[in-house]
C-alpha cells in the first residue's frame, strides 16, 4: 500500500520527464550555452584556446556598420510584411467571410503557398523574378513598364523579398481573420442593423474591436516570426546585392564557423528583441484590445 | 428589371475577382510545373512558352541525377516519420499529467514549456551543433531528429484538450480498475483524435519543408534531406537551367501538394486551430 502512495506520487515527475528532458536539452541548456560562448572568442578548432573577453564581443557588435545594416535591413523587412499582410489579409478575409463553396475554394487556394516548403517558393519567384527571361519582366512590359532588376538590384532586392514573404503569409492570415469573423454572433449586427447604422461604422464600432484579440495575436507572431527571417534571403539573394538583403539571422549564420562568439553574441542581441517585443505588445496592446 | 440585371453584373464581377486572386496564388506553380516541362531553348524564348510544345520528361530524370536525391528523399522520410512518431510518445503522457494531475512545481514546470515554445531554433542552433558535434552524431540523422522530439507547442494544444475530457469518465474507469496506461490508451487518445490529427499534420508539413534546421545541422550529402538538394540545385545545375531546377522542385512540391488537395479542410483547421488557440 505505501509503494502505491510513493508511485502516486511520483508518477506525475515520470510521465512529464521526458517531455522536460527534451525541453532542457534542447531550448534551456542551449540558451544558457549560447550566453557563455558571447562571452568568448570561441576557437573551433581548439577549444582549449577558446579565451574569456567579457562583453568584447557585444561592444564590438555596437561599433560595426555591417549589423546596423542587418538590423535595419530586418526592421524594414518586419514593417513591410506586418504592414502588407495585415492590410491584405483582413481585406481579403472580410471580402471571402460569407459561406460558400466558390469562398472556401478561394481560401483554400490563396492557403496553398503556406504548406509548400519556402526552398520551393523561393525557386519559383526567382525564376519569375528573373530580369531577362522572368514572367514578371515580360507583364511589366505588357502593360508598357519599365522592366524592374527586382533580386539583382540593391535598390528593390529587399521588397522583392518582402512581397514573396507576404504572398506566402496571406493565405494563413486570412484564415485565422475569417474564423474570428465568424465567430462573431450574428445577433451583434441584427441589432446593428435595426439601429440602421451604415456598413463602414458597423465594421469600425463592431468588428474590428470583436476581431481584435485575433489581430492582436496575428500581430505578435508575424512581427517575431519576421525578426526570424533566414529561408528566403539564403535561397533568393544569399544576403546581396551589397548587403542589401542581409538580416540578422542571415548575419548570424554568417559568422557561425569564422567567429563563433560574435555570432553567439548576435545570437543573444536577437533573443533579447525576441523577448522586448512580446513584453512590448504584451503591455502596451493588452489595455486597448477588447476580450469577451 | 434593371436592378435586376445589375445585380447579376455584380455578382459575376465578384466572382472575376475572386478568381483573378485566386490564380495570383495558384499561378506560379503551374507555371512551375509548365518550366519543367518546357526544353531549355523554350524558357530563353520572348514571348515565353506557356504550354510546351512536347513535354520533356526527361528534365525530371536530369535532376534527380544531380545528386543522390534517393538519399534526399529517404533521409526527409526519416527524419519526418521520426520526429512524428517521437513526438507522440513523449507529447501523450505528458499532456495527461499536465492536463489530470495536481503536483508540487506544476506551473512552473508547465511555464518551461510554455517559454521554450517561444524560443526559436535560429537562436539557439549555434550551441546546439556544438553539442551535437561533441557526441559525434553530426554525421548521422539525430541532430535533425532529437532536438524537436519533445513538441512544446503539441504538449500545449494536447493539454487543452485533455482538460476538456470529464473527470467523471476517468473516475468510473479507476473504479473499474483500469491501470493509468489504459485509460490513456483507451479513453485520452480515442476522445482526442481531432487534435492529434492536427499536431501531425502540422508536424508533417512544418519538417518536410524545413530549410533552417537541416542547413545548419548537415555537412554532408548523406544526411541531407530534400528541401537541401533541390537548392542545391542551382550551384550543381548552373543558374540558367531553369527547366532543370522547376523540375526538381516539382518533385518537393508535389507530396506536398497532394496531400493538401486530399486533406486541405484538416490541414488548413490544423493551421487555424494552432494559431487560434
Amino acid at each position: 500500500m505505501d509503494k502505491r502512495r510513493i508511485w502516486e506520487g511520483i508518477r506525475p515527475y515520470v510521465l512529464i520527464a521526458p517531455a522536460m528532458a527534451g525541453i532542457l536539452l534542447f531550448v534551456m541548456y542551449p540558451v544558457g550555452y549560447l550566453i557563455y560562448l558571447s562571452l568568448f572568442k570561441y576557437n573551433l578548432m581548439n577549444k582549449d584556446k577558446s579565451k574569456f573577453v567579457g562583453l568584447d564581443n557585444f561592444t564590438q557588435i555596437l561599433g560595426r556598420g555591417d549589423f546596423y545594416k542587418a538590423l535595419w535591413n530586418t526592421s524594414v523587412y518586419t514593417a513591410g510584411v506586418v504592414i502588407l499582410t495585415m492590410l491584405l489579409s483582413l481585406l481579403i478575409a472580410v471580402w471571402l467571410n460569407k459561406k460558400g463553396r466558390f469562398n472556401s475554394v478561394v481560401q483554400a487556394g490563396i492557403f496553398t503557398p503556406h504548406v509548400v516548403s519556402i526552398v520551393s517558393i523561393s525557386l519559383v519567384w526567382l525564376w519569375l523574378m528573373e530580369p531577362n527571361q522572368g514572367l514578371l519582366n515580360y507583364l511589366l512590359k505588357l502593360v508598357g513598364l519599365p522592366p524592374s532588376a527586382w533580386l539583382q538590384s540593391s535598390k528593390t532586392a529587399l521588397i522583392s523579398v518582402i512581397i514573396v514573404s507576404v504572398w506566402q503569409a496571406i493565405g494563413y492570415y486570412t484564415l485565422i481573420i475569417v474564423a474570428a469573423l465568424q465567430s462573431i454572433s450574428p445577433s451583434i449586427y441584427e441589432a446593428a442593423a435595426l439601429d440602421n447604422a451604415s456598413k463602414f461604422k458597423v465594421f469600425y464600432k463592431i468588428t474590428l474591436p470583436m476581431i481584435s484579440p485575433q489581430l492582436f495575436f496575428i500581430l505578435i507572431i508575424m512581427t517575431i516570426g519576421s525578426f526570424k527571417v533566414f529561408d528566403t534571403v539564403q535561397v533568393m539573394t544569399g544576403g546581396g546585392p551589397n548587403n542589401a538583403t542581409t538580416t540578422l539571422v542571415y548575419y548570424i549564420y554568417g559568422f557561425r564557423t569564422t567567429n563563433i562568439g560574435y555570432s553567439a553574441a548576435t545570437g543573444v542581441v536577437l533573443m533579447a528583441i525576441i523577448g522586448l517585443l512580446t513584453f512590448i505588445y504584451f503591455r502596451l496592446l493588452s489595455k486597448k484590445v477588447h476580450y469577451q | 428589371m434593371k436592378t435586376f440585371d445589375l445585380k447579376i453584373v455584380w455578382t459575376a464581377l465578384g466572382y472575376l475577382l475572386k478568381a483573378a486572386v485566386l490564380m495570383i496564388f495558384i499561378f506560379p506553380f503551374l507555371w512551375m510545373i509548365s518550366t519543367s516541362l518546357q526544353t531549355f531553348r523554350e524558357t530563353m524564348t520572348f514571348p515565353p512558352t506557356w504550354i510546351p510544345a512536347s513535354p520533356q520528361w526527361g528534365n525530371f530524370a536530369e535532376a534527380m541525377n544531380a545528386g543522390p536525391f534517393l538519399t534526399y528523399f529517404r533521409n526527409s522520410v526519416v527524419v519526418t516519420g521520426s520526429i512524428i512518431v517521437l513526438q507522440f510518445l513523449i507529447m501523450i503522457p505528458a499532456a495527461y499529467a499536465f492536463a489530470k494531475y495536481k503536483f508540487r512545481g506544476k506551473t512552473l514546470l508547465f511555464g518551461m514549456i510554455l517559454l521554450a515554445f517561444m524560443i526559436p531554433g535560429q537562436v539557439t542552433f549555434i550551441p546546439v551543433y556544438l553539442m551535437m558535434a561533441d557526441w559525434g552524431l553530426v554525421k548521422t540523422l539525430l541532430p535533425q531528429i532529437i532536438p524537436f522530439v519533445s513538441n512544446a507547442f503539441g504538449i500545449f494544444l494536447l493539454r487543452q484538450y485533455f482538460m476538456q475530457i470529464p473527470e467523471e469518465i476517468i473516475e468510473a474507469a479507476r473504479l473499474d480498475n483500469a491501470s493509468e496506461f489504459k485509460i490513456i490508451r483507451k479513453i485520452m487518445i480515442p476522445m482526442s483524435k481531432p487534435a492529434l490529427a492536427t499536431i501531425a499534420l502540422f508536424s508533417f508539413v512544418s519538417h518536410w519543408n524545413d530549410y533552417f534546421w537541416p542547413l545548419v545541422m548537415t555537412d554532408s550529402a548523406a544526411v541531407r534531406p530534400l528541401t537541401l538538394g533541390i537548392a542545391m540545385l542551382r550551384e550543381t545545375e548552373g543558374i540558367s537551367n531553369w527547366h532543370i531546377i522547376m523540375a526538381g522542385n516539382v518533385i518537393l512540391v508535389v507530396p506536398i501538394l497532394l496531400v493538401y488537395l486530399f486533406c486541405s479542410k484538416h490541414i488548413v483547421k490544423a493551421f487555424v486551430y494552432s494559431g487560434i488557440k
